[in-house]
């Protein structure tokens, strides 16, 4: 479900910038290598990308028999039982790990560009990204470990808060503070050094020209350092929401280990998973991924029209 | 052994040659074409393909591994694939997944699977959006007859679907009182003769012995060791697709009742008995626990789990609860082999699957599990016997084996799951598992119309 954030995308822009002007004019777009780059990703993005999706718009109109099923798959998983539960888990789950990831990113990421002691600040970047080696399926895996009392390395502090088993700690209402925590300690180190380039980005005569006029440091981070990131946290809500809607690792490997207790259906691609591959309905499957793919889109539309990605400079 | 990805590899070329064949054939002559689907009626009572003599693929888990190379061994000249999965083990579905691909591809089906799961059949055995139902029926002459008479009676309930039989049962998994001699004697129990006295008995531990446990209910076949055998009617499978659930029924609520009492006192815990929780508060600590009688090999005679020295594990016919005529019980699992009704070589298939299900040399010599086949079972038993582990005879093992209750059937949906999310979240977060029956009743139900069933 994580998703490696694309740091190398500052280093590009910056070199960019410093790109002195090709001396016949040319644009760079026209030189036939690009095409060739281009037409890779093209042609994967095809494979793997639209045509799957079309297929699914497909499977989700139709039914196993192939004839037209207008909103029949569609009715038919809204109004299944685990339907609004796994809206709800994924919900609560996405409102958790968004706003913990904004702020907390960008919090330390002004923290850490404040640290003027390069190798600390060199340090806390590495320990910050050094979770985010660990992702996927493998750190599902560490966390089963740390979250069960009898063999965690943190067990004191699952007692204190009152957790003797395993089965205590993954209870229900526990589960999206859980899924947050686990995707956060994964995700979020990468997200602080892209900020944290982000904010080397911020010209340092603006700097000290709002420093000469007296602005203290959290005048300069929020009157100047967090407007000018803003295109950047909004970068990072559209990726971590695609990615967080399709929440399926954590739930899916807390639900094997936990033998159940964790539900199979908690979250709704697992409850496509479950239409596909338990009850061979793939038609329900596509019906259900659609849903996502739309509310996902309508989401990610909010956070680049208020982020103002597209916006010129 | 061949990792699942090569076997499968390996048929895609066969794969797009038959799916080029379909689209001709469809073209020119607009004919059906499945893609490996049936090409006449077979005498067995499903459709079969040509048959040839080929090599057959077999879909076996870690610990079946042994079964297959005990019948390479026996039978050189029967040449076989083997590809090792994951059984379908802890709900991870992957057989019927794989197979349900298989349909839709056209091809790739394997000839013969093990499945740790015992209600593989309530689907196996069932047409899938228009497609051949995968397993073969096997009771119309593929296997004989008199192989069939020889199971241990009610052991091949799980693989029976409308009275057709489907699978042959590997290991069965009856319930049983397991009890440690020793700690019985020194504390000066009798053994419970019913129910009511195995609570009693929980109640006078947690005041004389306090620590000491009677049973465990933690993990998601607890209704399968206590509702099962309590004649619960949580499950009654009573056709392909309709189930009767009834668990507001005095069989359900004194089963209910005593487990809350148990749990309550600290005798009957609500951990899983595969978690190092429970082995460290309970190595040496378990007076008795009802359990499958692959608890033996699995908890008790582990150096992984509780580890129970030899001399001091015995064992108990299942209880009756006050005022029924006998006693009946539950089962947790037990492994079943099935044979692709897409098979080529169905010769070779059935000969596979009655040398695992049958022959001393896995099931006797090999098998960690009481084999489902009655001459076997009596031969494992004697062999664990002379080990001398055991503090008692295992003769109630052999008992229970046909004392399983047949009004808990074996449905397509996991009872397991559904009491794990329902129950065992439940009563970790305070309610009493009394309170909690009409949840359980809500989520069968629900999960019974998903997957297409009628509920009564």
């Amino acid at each position: 479900m994580t998703i490696a954030p694309p740091s190398d995308q500052l280093a590009a822009g910056a070199f960019e910038r410093r790109r002195p002007a090709r001396p016949n004019g040319r644009a760079p777009g026209r030189t036939p290598i690009g095409y060739v780059f281009v037409s890779l990703y093209a042609l994967l993005a095809l494979a793997f990308g639209v045509f799957p999706s079309l297929y699914a718009v497909v499977l989700a109109f139709t039914n196993a028999d192939g004839g037209f099923a207008g909103a029949g798959n569609f009715t038919k998983v809204v109004g299944d039982f685990r339907f609004w539960p796994a809206v709800l888990h994924v919900t609560l789950y996405l409102v958790i790990w968004l706003v913990a990831l904004v702020v907390f990113v960008v919090g330390l990421a002004l923290l850490v560009h404040a640290v003027r002691v390069r190798w600390a600040g060199t340090a806390l970047r590495f320990v910050y990204y050094l979770p985010g080696a660990l992702a996927g399926a493998s750190s599902v895996l560490l966390w089963l470990f740390v979250l069960d009392p009898t063999a965690s390395p943190v067990s004191g502090l699952l007692h204190a808060f009152g957790f003797d088993s395993f089965v205590a700690v993954i209870q229900p209402g526990h589960l999206p503070a859980i899924f947050a925590i686990i995707a956060f300690w994964t995700g979020a180190g990468g997200w602080i050094v892209i900020m944290y380039g982000a904010l080397n980005n911020i010209s340092t005569e603006m700097l000290e020209a709002a420093q000469v006029d007296g602005a203290n440091a959290v005048q300069i981070a929020l009157r100047i350092q967090l407007p000018l990131l803003r295109k950047w946290i909004a970068y990072m809500g559209v990726m971590s929401l695609a990615a967080g809607t399709q929440l399926f690792v954590e739930p899916q490997l807390l639900s094997q280990a936990s033998n159940a207790v964790v539900p199979n259906d908690y979250s709704l691609n697992q409850l496509a998973y479950q239409y596909a591959f338990q009850q061979n309905d793939f038609n329900g499957a596509a019906a259900i991924s659609l849903i996502l793919l739309v509310v996902a889109l309508l989401l990610s539309w909010v956070f680049v029209t208020r982020g103002g990605l597209f916006e010129k400079e | 052994m061949v990792g699942i990805h090569t076997a499968v590899r390996a048929r895609r070329r066969p794969a797009s040659v038959l799916a080029g064949l379909c689209a001709a054939t469809a073209l020119l002559a607009l004919a059906g074409c499945g893609g490996g689907t049936s090409t006449a009626n077979g005498s067995y009572g499903f459709p079969q393909v040509k048959q040839e003599s080929s090599a057959i693929t077999v879909w076996v888990d870690a610990d079946r591994q042994a079964a297959a190379k005990a019948f390479q061994k026996a039978n050189p000249d029967t040449k076989i694939n083997v590809v090792a999965y994951d059984g379908s083990a802890n709900g991870s579905n992957s057989f019927r997944t794989k197979m349900q691909l298989f349909d839709r591809a056209g091809s790739g089906w394997p000839d013969v699977v093990f499945s740790t799961q015992n209600n593989d059949a309530a689907w196996a055995s069932q047409k899938s959006n228009g497609k051949q139902a995968f397993a073969a029926v096997l009771d119309k002459g593929l296997v004989p007859g008199d192989t069939l008479a020889k199971f241990t009676p009610g052991s091949l309930n799980p693989c029976k679907v409308d009275g057709q039989l489907y699978c042959l049962r590997n290991d069965l998994a009856q319930t049983v009182l397991w009890y440690n001699k020793k700690l019985m004697d020194q504390f000066g129990y009798a053994l419970p003769t019913t129910w009511e006295d195995y609570q009693a008995l929980g109640e006078k531990v947690a005041k004389q012995h306090p620590g000491y446990i009677i049973g465990a209910a933690g993990d998601g076949f607890a209704p399968e060791i206590y509702m099962w055998a309590g004649k619960c009617q949580a499950n009654g499978v009573t056709g392909p697709k309709s189930v009767t659930v009834k668990v507001d029924t005095p069989e359900c609520k004194r089963v209910a009742s005593m487990l809350d009492t148990l749990r309550g006192n600290g005798t009957v815990p609500v951990v899983s008995v595969f978690t190092p929780e429970f082995v460290k508060k309970y190595t040496g600590k378990v007076l008795m626990m009802p359990g499958p009688a692959w608890y033996a090999g699995a908890i008790f005679n582990n150096p992984q789990s509780l580890n129970v020295p030899a001399g001091q594990l015995g064992v108990a016919a299942p209880l009756p609860w006050k005022g029924d005529d006998k006693a009946v019980t539950g089962n947790v699992g037990g492994g079943t082999w099935f044979v692709s009704s897409h098979s080529k070589n169905l010769a070779a298939a059935e000969k596979f699957v009655q040398f695992v299900t049958t022959a001393d040399d896995y099931q006797v010599n090999v098998a960690p599990g009481y084999p489902a086949y009655a001459p076997a079972a009596d031969k494992w038993i004697a062999k664990q016997e002379s080990s001398k582990y055991f503090a008692t005879s295992l003769q109630p093992v052999v008992t229970a084996a046909s004392d399983v209750w047949d009004g808990w059937g074996y449905g397509v949906f996991s009872q397991e799951a559904i009491w794990a999310k329902t129950m065992t979240t439940g009563v970790t977060g305070g309610k009493s598992l009394v309170a909690l029956l009409p949840d359980w009743q809500q989520a069968i139900e629900n999960q019974a119309k998903v997957n297409g069933y009628s509920v009564n």
